[in-house]
C-alpha cells in the first residue's frame, strides 16, 4: 500500500495537466469536477495511507519510496525519492484536506471570474509541488518543490493579470522570496561539498558525526537554511511581500499564503532540525526572529483597515510563534501549531471571502458593520476562527497549540523569560486584533447591505473547517491518548528529539497555564471596550499627533517598505540611471548610428529612375572589370 | 575568303555595345530602349562568334544561339511591360516608370 505513495502526488499533477490542456474547451462544471476531484481523490488516498500508517506502522515509523535516479553526477547523486514519516504524513494530510475544502469553496466563489480553468490548473499544480516539497527525501527534490510553490504563488497572486497592483504584488513576492531562495541554494551547495550527499537523513547523520556542536560549518549551513526559511515564511526582515500578496483571490490567500506554502520555512527547519541542533547560536536567532516577528506583525495587524491584510499580518505573527517554538527546540509544538493554524486561518480567510463578496468586493472593515444578522454563516465561522486564533481557553484548538508553545518557551533549556514575555504579549495582541475585526465587521451599526446568498459548496467547507478549528486540539491531544495512545506525539516522537526541559515547579507551571488564558480573555475584553463599548478612546488616540504617527507607522507595516526603498530600490535605480551614460555605451551606439547614416545615404540612390539604374549597372560592370584587368 | 583579324571584330563588337548602351541611357522611348538592348546583345554575340572562329571551335556559335533565345524571351517580356505601362500610364516614356517608386 505504501508503494502507491506516488499516486498522492501524481493526482494533482494529472489534474493540472488535464486542465492546462483541455481547460479552455470544456464546460465550467467539468473544470470544477476535474480541479476539485483530482485533489480530493488525492486527499482520500492520503487518508487511506495515513490510516494504514497508524494501524500498522512501517519499521521505524518511516517508509522511503525510491522512484528514479535524477542527477547521477558524482558527488551530486540526487535520487528522486519520497519519504513518509510522522512529519510528512501530518503535512500531507493537512495540506490535502485544507486544499480540497478550499478548492470546493472556490468552485463556487470563483464561478464569476475570468480564467476559471486557469485558476484550478494553477491550484492543482501548487498542491502537487507542495506535496513534492514535504515528501522529498532528497534536498534537491525538496528544492524543486520549494521553487515550484514559489512559482505557483507568483502566478496566483498575479491571477488578475490586467490589474497593475496584482502584477506588482506578484513580482514583489517573487523577488523578495528569491533572496531567501538564493541563501537556501548556497546552503545546499555547502551540504553537497562538505557532506557529499543530499539525502536528508544521510546528510543529518553525517553532519552529527563530522561536526561537533557549535562548530562553524553547521552554523553557516543552518544560517543559510534559516534565511531561506525566513524568505518563504515571511518573517522579519523579509516579511514585506506577504501583506501585498493579498492582491490574489481569497482562496489563494487561504491556501497558499496562510495554510500551506508559507509554512514551508517551518517545515524546512523542522526537517533539518539535526543541523540546527548542532548550532545553538542559530537556534537562538530563530527564536529571536520568531519573537520579533510575532510582536511586529501583531502591532501591524492592529492598525490595518483591509480585512485581508489583518489576516495576512496575523499569519506572519502566527508563523512567528512557530519559529519561536522551533528556536527553543519544541519542534512538535511548532508542527502542532502549524496544523491548527492551517485550519483556523483558512477558515478565517474563507469567511472573510464571503464577507468581501457580499459587500461588493469591499475590503475596508470600517465600511462594513452589523453583518451579524445578514451573514450568519460568515459570522459564526469567523467567530470560531477568531476564537481559535486568539486561543480562547478550552473550547478552541488554537489554545492547546499556543499554550504548548508558550509553555515550552518557558520550560525549555533554550528558552528564557524574555522570549516568554514576548509570546505572552503576542497572545494578548492576537486576541485584541482578531476581535477588533469581529466587533467592527459584525457588530455595531449596519453600513453596507448585502444580498448575496451562499450555497452549499461555500457553507460545507466553512462548517468542516470550523469543526477542525474547534476540535483539532481535543482530537489530537486528549481523545486518542485515552483511546489509541496519543496519535500526535507517538508518530512525531519518532522524528524529533524531545525538547530539553528545565525543572518547573508545579506551582509555577499552574501559574503559567493560567497566564495564557488570562492574556487571551483580557485581549478580547480590551477589544470589546475599545472597538464596541467606547470607540471614543481610540478616536481620541488617533487624533493625537503622536498617535497619528504611530498609526501610520504600524499601518504601513513598520515602514519596512520605506526602509527598503531607501536602502536598496532607490540606489539601484540611481545606479542603473548612471550606467546608462557609460562611455562604453557611446561606442556601442556609434556603430548603430553609422549603420543608420549609411542606410540613409544609400537609400538616396533609389530614385525610381530606370535609366540611372542602367547607368549604375554599367558603371559597376566597368569597375569590376577594371579591377579584374588591373589586378 | 580572307580572315578578318579578331581585333577588328572585337573593336566592331565594342562599338556596337557602346552604341547600344548609349541608346539605353539616353533615349526615353521604351521601344528604342528595347532596340538598344538588342544591339548590346548582338554585340556580345559578335564577340562570341569572333572568339569561336579564332580558335576554330563551335562553342562561340552555340553560345550565340543561346543569346538569340534569351533575346527573344527578353523581347517578349519587355514588350508585354510596354503594353502594361501604355495601358496604365498612357505613355511609353521610360521615366514614367519612376512613378512606381515606393
Amino acid at each position: 500500500m505504501f508503494g502507491f505513495l506516488w499516486i498522492v502526488i501524481a493526482l494533482p499533477f494529472a489534474g493540472f495537466l488535464a486542465l492546462a490542456i483541455f481547460g479552455g474547451r470544456i464546460k465550467k462544471s467539468a473544470v470544477a469536477q476535474v480541479g476539485v476531484g483530482a485533489t480530493a481523490l488525492s486527499a482520500l488516498w492520503a487518508l487511506c495511507i495515513g490510516t494504514r500508517f497508524l494501524i500498522s506502522p512501517p519499521a521505524g515509523y518511516e517508509y522511503t519510496q525510491v522512484l528514479w535516479s535524477w542527477v547521477p553526477v558524482a558527488p551530486l547523486m540526487s535520487v528522486f525519492s519520497f519519504r513518509l514519516d510522522g512529519l510528512s504524513l501530518i503535512m500531507i494530510l493537512v495540506i490535502l484536506i485544507v486544499a480540497s475544502l478550499i478548492l470546493l469553496y472556490s468552485s463556487e466563489s470563483m464561478a464569476h471570474e475570468e480564467g476559471y480553468a486557469r485558476f484550478f490548473a494553477y491550484m492543482n499544480l501548487f498542491v502537487g509541488c507542495m506535496l513534492v516539497l514535504v515528501l522529498a527525501n532528497d534536498l534537491l527534490v525538496l528544492y524543486l518543490g520549494w521553487e515550484g510553490v514559489g512559482l505557483c504563488s507568483y502566478l496566483l497572486i498575479g491571477f488578475h493579470y490586467k490589474d497593475p497592483a496584482s502584477i506588482r504584488a506578484s513580482k514583489k513576492a517573487f523577488i523578495v522570496t528569491r533572496i531567501g531562495d538564493v541563501a537556501f541554494m548556497i546552503g545546499l551547495f555547502l551540504i553537497v561539498k562538505n557532506l557529499g550527499t543530499l539525502q536528508v537523513f544521510g546528510a543529518l547523520q553525517k553532519a552529527s558525526l563530522l561536526w561537533p556542536v557549535g562548530s562553524p560549518f553547521p552554523c553557516a549551513v543552518s544560517l543559510l537554511l534559516l534565511t531561506g526559511a525566513i524568505g518563504k515564511s515571511a518573517q522579519v526582515p523579509l516579511q514585506v511581500w506577504l501583506p501585498d500578496a493579498m492582491a490574489g483571490p481569497t482562496p489563494v490567500s487561504a491556501l497558499i499564503h496562510a495554510a500551506t506554502m508559507v509554512i514551508a520555512g517551518v517545515y524546512l527547519i523542522a526537517r533539518m532540525h539535526g543541523l540546527f541542533l548542532l548550532s545553538p547560536a542559530v537556534m537562538g536567532m530563530t527564536a529571536c526572529i520568531g519573537a520579533a516577528t510575532l510582536l511586529a506583525a501583531g502591532c501591524a495587524a492592529l492598525m490595518q483597515r483591509d480585512i485581508k491584510r489583518v489576516l495576512a499580518y496575523s499569519t506572519i505573527s502566527q508563523i512567528g510563534y512557530m519559529f519561536l517554538a522551533l528556536g527553543v527546540g519544541a519542534f512538535s509544538a511548532a508542527i502542532f501549531h502549524f496544523l491548527v493554524h492551517a485550519f483556523f486561518k483558512s477558515l478565517l480567510f474563507l469567511a472573510a471571502g464571503v464577507v468581501i463578496q457580499s459587500c461588493n468586493e469591499e475590503h475596508d472593515i470600517f465600511k462594513m458593520g452589523g453583518l451579524r444578522q445578514t451573514l450568519p454563516w460568515a459570522f459564526w465561522t469567523f467567530l470560531i476562527g477568531s476564537c481559535s486564533l486568539s486561543a480562547l481557553p478550552l473550547v478552541s484548538a488554537g489554545f492547546y497549540s499556543k499554550d504548548l508553545i508558550i509553555f515550552s518557551v518557558w520550560s525549555s533549556t533554550m528558552g528564557n523569560g524574555w522570549l516568554w514575555l514576548c509570546a505572552e504579549a503576542g497572545a494578548l495582541l492576537t486576541a485584541v486584533y482578531s476581535f477588533r475585526v469581529v466587533f467592527i465587521v459584525f457588530f455595531g451599526a449596519r453600513r453596507l447591505i448585502s444580498l448575496k446568498k451562499t450555497g452549499l459548496r461555500t457553507n460545507l467547507p466553512l462548517a468542516i473547517l470550523s469543526f477542525f478549528a474547534l476540535g483539532a486540539g481535543f482530537i489530537l491531544l486528549s481523545v486518542p491518548q485515552a483511546v489509541t495512545g496519543s496519535f500526535f506525539s507517538n508518530i512525531l516522537n519518532a522524528v524529533f528529539p524531545a525538547p530539553a526541559l528545565k525543572n518547573v515547579a508545579p506551582g509555577v507551571s499552574t501559574l503559567l497555564h493560567l497566564i495564557s488564558p488570562a492574556a487571551s480573555i483580557g485581549g478580547i475584553i480590551i477589544a470589546w471596550v475599545l472597538f464596541l463599548k467606547k470607540p471614543r478612546i481610540v478616536q481620541d488616540l488617533a487624533q493625537n499627533p503622536a498617535g497619528k504617527i504611530l498609526h501610520t507607522f504600524f499601518l504601513e507595516g513598520l515602514w519596512f517598505d520605506r526602509l527598503y526603498a531607501f536602502l536598496f530600490v532607490r540606489p539601484f535605480v540611481w545606479a542603473t540611471g548612471y550606467m546608462r551614460r557609460d562611455p562604453l555605451v557611446f561606442y556601442v551606439k556609434a556603430i548603430a548610428r553609422s549603420a543608420e547614416s549609411l542606410h540613409k545615404a544609400l537609400s538616396l540612390t533609389q530614385t525610381g529612375n530606370v535609366r540611372w539604374y542602367a547607368a549604375g549597372i554599367a558603371l559597376g560592370a566597368v569597375i569590376i572589370m577594371a579591377i579584374g584587368v588591373l589586378l | 575568303m580572307t580572315n578578318i583579324p579578331m581585333d577588328a571584330a572585337l573593336v566592331c563588337a565594342s562599338l556596337l555595345f557602346v552604341t547600344g548602351l548609349a541608346g539605353v541611357l539616353a533615349r526615353r522611348n521604351i521601344i528604342v530602349v528595347l532596340l538598344s538592348i538588342e544591339i548590346m546583345l548582338n554585340a556580345a554575340g559578335l564577340a562570341f562568334i569572333a572568339a569561336g572562329s579564332r580558335w576554330a571551335r563551335p562553342d562561340g556559335q552555340i553560345m550565340f544561339l543561346f543569346i538569340l533565345a534569351a533575346a527573344a524571351a527578353e523581347g517578349a517580356v519587355g514588350l508585354a511591360l510596354v503594353l502594361r505601362q501604355n495601358h496604365s500610364a498612357k505613355t511609353i516614356d521610360i521615366d514614367a516608370a519612376g512613378s512606381m517608386k515606393g
